[in-house]
């Protein structure tokens, strides 16, 4: 009866991954599908990753994406970090109002997000580019970041700090050396976040970004319409890679540091 | 008397329009190790607060060795505080936590290794310098602690609590651990405790907190034997506090018995409250001469090293009573109390006082 039982949920859990899988795992194969078809298998080749590598407009909206992500994140995260002390010694009733008017952007619809952005852009006569699409994204990760690290600051204890500072420190010293390595898991899977929700937006950036300047996603979008190359499976597969890796690192990497203090 | 390290001068301190501290001066001598003593939100916190820098009075000020440093911030004051929870940095080995004070100041790595491993012998915890503070037992983590602070050279070392969290035995051996260390190391210790037997156990000087106010401050003895006023008394140690007359001097009347006591200058017939501790009353035979009252045992409770009894005179008082001879209950008993155990003291004259007072 166990046996039964086990089995079954083996089986449950092995449907759902392939039903989860399945589109990603067709996606990979046909970027080494040496034909143009669909439907048939012509032979293995890794041609379409060399053609990808040296399509110009491929790789300047894969740099696009990455520093994008990569600048958005980052100052997503200072800038969130600080949010959320700051926010976490505000007295209860203006905490809560603060935290809720964080958290409807993040279940506001993308679309309306990227019009809206758009139309702040346009009446504030900042002309649409690389700039915009930045701070767009930088708009859209706040809360994520926020979200991540307030838990971490909650449980950061207000004695540690006060500590630092008995033995001497400077307020900015104990927030170094003491404050920010306890935020520090908050911090990283916040940035991780971060990063992830840029590397992956659409809508967004389609809206705010201007004539000429294209991310990975906007681009696999207009290609689309002309009928799409293998060159974007090859490039599709690139992106489900990195997006897994990031993601990966970003759920063990405490595990790993811990792993790694306990045997030092 | 060696010279005052430390000067509170009128320190008021009030939350949410709440008084914490009212007024309260007090001097500290330097080398002397202080306790102070209070239940929860009698104020002893906040003045520890107050001395580390970590709250500003709303008046008053703070002296330290004589220079004013009321608003000078906690990380430029010469003392170092040892923290309820220990506040151990989790993300350090012991050793950084050891030279986090010292690395702030910029001293040699060499000076820094000696001052590790000086200060872990200190604390009998030598050889852990590699290890986690996970690893650590409570008590251990408060040596730590203890270690984090005095590496500094201190001249003052706040407690605030520490022993709090630790159980019974433990807390025993480091009361012992903390009187060593005052020694070796000759500086200043102020301690926080609300446990009564903490303070008598530890310090040269005790001041007993309430609501705010300092009920009195003065050696364990004074404090224990020659309580001020209720409150003192009864927050110290059991006691049965009975309402007096003192009829002239060296005579006080209690339930219409006569006691002679070791009091004067009272003035002839006022009312007093009277403290005698429990294990100062006698318990003898009801028909002993020297018998000044008269009751019935009623309850009795082993408690270890003592009996915990109870007699009731006729009056209705059950006098609380520590003994290590047995008197069954419901036995007829003569009462004694020599008169230098006798402690009498002045009611409260206003109702402010009387607020601080005992609940009843």
């Amino acid at each position: 009866m166990e046996k039964l039982k086990s089995a079954l949920s083996n089986c449950y859990l092995s449907l759902i991954v392939l039903f989860m899988y399945a589109p990603i795992a067709t996606l990979v194969v046909l970027s080494f599908n040496s034909g143009r078809s669909r439907a048939q298998w012509s032979g293995f080749t890794t041609d379409w990753y060399v053609a990808m590598w040296a399509d110009e407009t491929i790789m300047a909206a894969l740099r696009n994406t990455v520093i994008i992500a990569f600048l958005s994140a980052f100052v997503a995260t200072v800038l969130g970090t600080l949010a959320a002390i700051a926010i976490n010694n505000m007295k209860p009733v203006s905490k809560n109002i603060i935290m809720s008017i964080t958290n409807v952007p993040m279940l506001n619809a993308d679309i309306v997000t990227g019009i809206s952005l758009m139309l702040c852009f346009i009446a504030f006569r900042i002309s649409l580019g690389f700039h915009t699409i930045l701070m767009a994204h930088i708009t859209f990760n706040l809360p994520y970041v926020i979200l991540s690290v307030m838990p971490k600051v909650r449980q950061a204890s207000k004695e540690t700090y006060e500590a630092a500072l008995d033995l001497g420190a400077t307020p900015f010293q104990a927030f170094l050396t003491v404050v920010l390595p306890e935020l520090m898991p908050g911090v990283t899977s916040g940035f991780m976040l971060a990063f992830t929700m840029s590397l992956d937006d659409f809508i967004i950036t389609h809206f705010t970004r201007g004539a000429g300047i294209d991310t990975i996603s906007t681009l696999v979008y207009s290609q689309v319409r002309k009928g799409i190359s293998p060159t974007m499976y090859a490039l599709s597969t690139v992106i489900f890679l990195t997006v897994f890796i990031v993601l990966m690192i970003g759920n063990y990497a405490p595990e790993w540091a811990k792993k790694r203090k306990r045997t030092v | 008397m060696s010279r005052n390290l430390l000067e509170l001068q009128n320190i008021t301190k009030s939350y949410d329009g709440q008084l914490i501290l009212d007024d309260l001066t007090l001097d500290i001598h330097e080398n002397s190790f202080v306790t102070f003593l209070g239940p929860s939100g009698c104020g002893k916190t906040t003045t520890l607060r107050i001395i580390g820098g970590f709250e500003k009075p709303d008046k008053g000020r703070v002296l330290f060795d004589g220079k004013d440093i009321t608003n000078l911030p906690a990380n430029k004051r010469q003392l170092n505080t040892v923290f309820q929870k220990y506040a151990l940095f989790p993300h350090m080995s012991i050793e950084d936590n050891i030279a986090f004070g010292l690395r702030i100041k910029n001293k040699t790595d060499a000076y820094i290794k000696d001052k590790i491993k000086y200060a872990l012998k200190l604390v009998n915890l030598d050889g852990f310098e590699k290890r986690s503070i996970d690893s650590l037992s409570g008590g251990q983590q408060q040596r730590i602690a203890i270690a984090r602070a005095i590496v500094n050279e201190p001249r003052l070392l706040l407690l605030d609590e520490p022993l709090g969290a630790l159980d019974l035995k433990l807390r025993q051996e480091m009361q012992y651990e903390l009187i060593r260390l005052k020694n070796e190391l000759g500086i200043t210790f102020i301690y926080v405790t609300h446990d009564q037997e903490e303070a008598l156990t530890m310090s040269d000087y005790v001041v007993v907190m309430n609501q705010g106010y300092i009920q009195q401050a003065g050696s364990p003895e004074q404090i224990y034997n020659e309580p001020e006023n209720a409150f003192v008394a009864d927050f110290i140690g059991d006691s049965n506090i009975v309402p007096g007359i003192m009829v002239e001097d060296y005579h006080v009347r209690i339930f219409g018995a006569d006691f002679k006591c070791v009091d004067a200058g009272f003035g002839n017939n006022k009312p007093v409250d009277v403290v005698i501790r429990p294990e100062d009353l006698e318990i003898i035979d009801d028909d002993d001469p020297r018998a000044i009252l008269h009751g019935e045992m009623t309850h009795i409770i082993f408690k270890g090293e003592i009996y915990e009894m109870e007699c009731t005179t006729p009056d209705g008082f059950e006098w609380l009573i520590h003994s290590t001879e047995l008197h069954e209950p419901g036995k007829k008993v003569g009462l004694y109390v020599k008169p230098s155990n006798i402690q009498v003291m002045n009611k409260p004259e206003s109702e402010d006082e009387e607020a601080l007072g005992v609940e009843e």
